[in-house]
């Protein structure tokens, strides 16, 4: 499509939702892994059951728990739009981008979409690792929804793009995961649909392919295509799009301009922070021992500083033999600043005897003495691990704020560009 | 400005409830990908394998060594006239056919899942690719059967291009029964168990080893319902030049493979709605 098309075409309606639901069914009686012989007994029953009950109840009196994954969302993009959709996890996000892909059916409510969908959900879906990164590229096109001569026409731009092109002949089973996700994005990137849905695919890649990407898609929508883009890194959200809508709990809870939608997506989490931590229902992993709480502290309790020694307390319910925990400390928008692993060991570590009592919970702390981060507001995802599962992990566990102060004597901007401060000193010329 | 109907087809996406059409125009719309995915698991197949491609030979060949040192020398059972290696070949290259497609096609939409959950295509291309893959390695295995006629002069008279409307016949038995294991497999995981049984207890019910002339005239007409009689016996009589009259044991069992295809086409169908929340 021209881009003198695109512009035409801007004002007419891409995609429409009215009251979308989709509904999941939890436990064992609904669409879980049940077997034949329950189904069995229960087709044999039915005859019984249809006289003597209404036909939402099951054997046994076993209630349906519904899990409300979208909950009665009406939107209207027009083309040419590109809309970033917020939320945290499990505010339906990827079950709209699902339902819009046509993956899934509605539960009630109906949406319309204008021309082609292309969608990538998870980069790399459809490659076979056997097949070779040429056969890779056909298959993954033809998965996507692309002809074979489209395919053909492309297929310098995808593999140029992709930068693999001394690896088309190798399986994709040795590719590097760079080069797999770069190949991945390059397919779907050249899908000449009207509409393409985008779920969170830039947090892998390097930096630089990063930044390739977000240019592509901005071609993407210059050329006047509409895009749905699903991210939790706010910087690339804003960079990207001009129009947000942020779910929260399968409801929409703010659509208008990116940067306001960013905002209240914001304040939203620090209330959510506000909850205590074994309170939350964000989190996965298997929870034999959870996370309790996350406190973060200046020294003897002062608020933070640049520059001032901090203290990162994580309190856990319990402990089991080779447990880590990993910090990652992310800035206002959601982008990773730096992380702090226990499972990687230096000298200066200090080992205590564990305690698991009330009044003495077990706790790792992550002492740091000179905080090398610029005034700001910061976010930590928390994840303890065990010796081989994720037990716990909760992303924006908790929330500080650094002020001003002095790093190796020099007083620290927060008004530069980046997150962290870097000890140093300049050897200057004076005349 | 706003609300303008747009020159792009629209899509409508609303729940479904109940029996819904087949849609092959979207299957047909999507028939490069049906290809691709066949192709891939031909590719896919044999990668890594010292054999390759020859196990599509050596499966149906080594059966039949086996069949005919235990049916036809220890037990004595009866070929219809023609030596017993070809008699049993003539029967293992559609079996062996069946018996694969099945079981590969019923795992197919299980072994796809991260498509099925990622990305949306007409979901009966996935089953009709499985059979496509397997119909590569059917022909490899008729050349086989070819040569063996050779080797031993049976056959070869002008019903040999007769073989054809049976071979569409084991196809179309084995989508059948693959779409319907297919749908059922993405929910229930016992498919996977039950299939293996399912084939054996199938190989029997078909006169693989043995003649379906042993059966008495009484019971023919309810044997032809397994349309696995009528592909056998087809191989047979276009192949061989067997002298059973085939009409009525053909018809009976295209009459039941066309029903079994089209209910499992239309269950398929039902049932692909909850494929990305279910497998």
């Amino acid at each position: 499509m021209s881009s003198d098309a695109g512009s035409a075409q801007r004002g007419a309606v891409a995609i429409r939702t009215e009251r979308l639901c989709k509904d999941y069914v939890l436990g064992a009686g609904g669409y879980g892994y049940d077997s034949l012989r329950e189904r069995l007994t229960q087709l044999a029953t039915a005859p019984a059951r249809a006289l003597s009950s209404r036909r939402e109840q099951r054997p046994g009196g076993e209630q349906e728990q519904l899990l409300h994954a979208l909950v009665d969302l009406s939107v209207t993009i027009n083309e040419g739009e590109v809309v970033g959709i917020i939320g945290s996890n499990g505010a339906g996000k990827s079950t709209l981008l699902k339902v819009l892909s046509r993956i899934t059916e509605p539960t009630s409510g109906w949406a319309e979409i204008a021309g082609r969908v292309g969608s990538l959900l998870e980069v790399g879906t459809g490659f076979h690792p056997e097949l070779t990164g040429r056969e890779n590229i056909f298959l993954n096109g033809a998965i996507l929804g692309m002809r074979q001569a489209e395919i053909r026409r492309q297929f310098d731009q995808i593999v140029a793009f992709a930068d693999i092109e001394r690896f088309l002949e190798t399986p994709v089973k040795r590719y590097s995961s760079g080069m797999y996700v770069r190949l991945a994005f390059s397919v779907a990137a050249h899908l000449q649909t009207e509409v393409l849905i985008v779920d969170e695919v830039l947090a892998v890649g390097d930096a630089a392919f990063q930044r390739k990407c977000l240019g592509r898609m901005d071609e993407v929508a210059r050329e006047g295509r509409t895009v749905l883009f699903v991210s939790h890194n706010m910087a690339i959200i804003q960079s990207l799009c001009r129009r947000g809508i942020f779910l929260q709990s399968g409801r929409l809870v703010a659509d208008g301009p990116v940067n306001e939608v960013v905002g209240k997506y914001l304040q939203s989490l620090e209330q959510t922070m506000a909850v205590d931590l074994l309170d939350r229902t964000d989190r996965r992993g298997w929870h034999r021992i959870k996370v309790s709480g996350l406190e973060i502290a200046g020294e003897d309790g002062a608020a933070l500083a640049s520059g001032r020694p901090a203290r990162f307390t994580v309190r856990l319910t319990g402990l089991q033999p080779g447990t880590r925990c990993m910090l990652t400390v992310l800035n206002n928008l959601g982008q990773p600043v730096c992380e702090f692993a226990s499972g990687t060991t230096s000298p200066e570590d200090v080992t205590v005897p564990a305690v698991v009592s009330e009044a003495a919970p077990t706790q790792f702390i992550c002492e740091i003495e000179e905080l090398p981060l610029v005034p700001g507001r910061y976010r930590v995802d928390v994840l303890v691990r065990g010796t081989h599962h994720t037990e716990d992990a909760i992303a924006s566990a908790a929330m500080f704020d650094v002020a001003h102060g002095v790093l190796a004597g020099r007083p620290v901007a927060g008004h530069g560009s980046g997150d962290v401060a870097v000890p140093h000193r300049w050897i200057v010329p004076v005349s | 400005m706003v609300g303008r109907v747009t020159a792009h087809p629209i899509i409508r996406l609303e729940p479904s409830r109940g029996w819904v059409a087949l849609r092959l125009d979207d299957v047909w719309h999507y028939r490069e990908l049906l290809w691709f995915l066949a192709l891939r698991d031909i590719k896919v197949r044999y990668k890594q394998t010292v054999l390759g491609a020859s196990w599509a030979l050596l499966q149906p060949v080594l059966t039949t060594v086996v069949f005919t040192v235990v049916f036809g020398r220890l037990a004595r059972i009866p070929s219809d006239g023609v030596p017993y290696a070809v008699f049993a070949l003539a029967a293992l290259v559609p079996w062996t056919f069946f018996a694969t497609a099945v079981s590969t096609t019923s795992i197919s939409l299980v072994g796809n899942t991260n498509l099925i959950s990622k990305v949306y295509f007409p979901r009966l291309c996935v089953p009709i690719a499985a059979v496509v893959a397997c119909v590569v390695d059917l022909l490899i295995a008729c050349g086989v059967l070819f040569v063996a006629m050779g080797i031993y002069g049976v056959g070869g008279g002008l019903r040999m291009p007769l073989v054809i409307p049976f071979v569409a016949l084991a196809v179309a038995t084995a989508l059948g029964v693959g779409l319907w294991l297919s749908a059922i497999a993405a929910r229930y995981r016992d498919v996977r168990h039950a299939v293996p049984f399912l084939v054996q207890f199938w190989l029997f019910a078909t006169p693989v080893a043995y003649p379906s002339s042993l059966l008495s005239d009484r019971w023919q007409s309810l044997y032809a319902l397994n349309p696995m009689v009528g592909v056998v016996e087809g191989f047979r009589w276009s192949l061989l030049g067997s002298d059973v009259a085939i009409g009525r044991t053909a018809l009976t069992s295209t009459a039941s493979a066309l029903v079994i295809l089209v209910t499992g086409a239309f269950y398929f169908r039902r049932m692909e709605r909850s494929f990305a929340d279910v497998i």
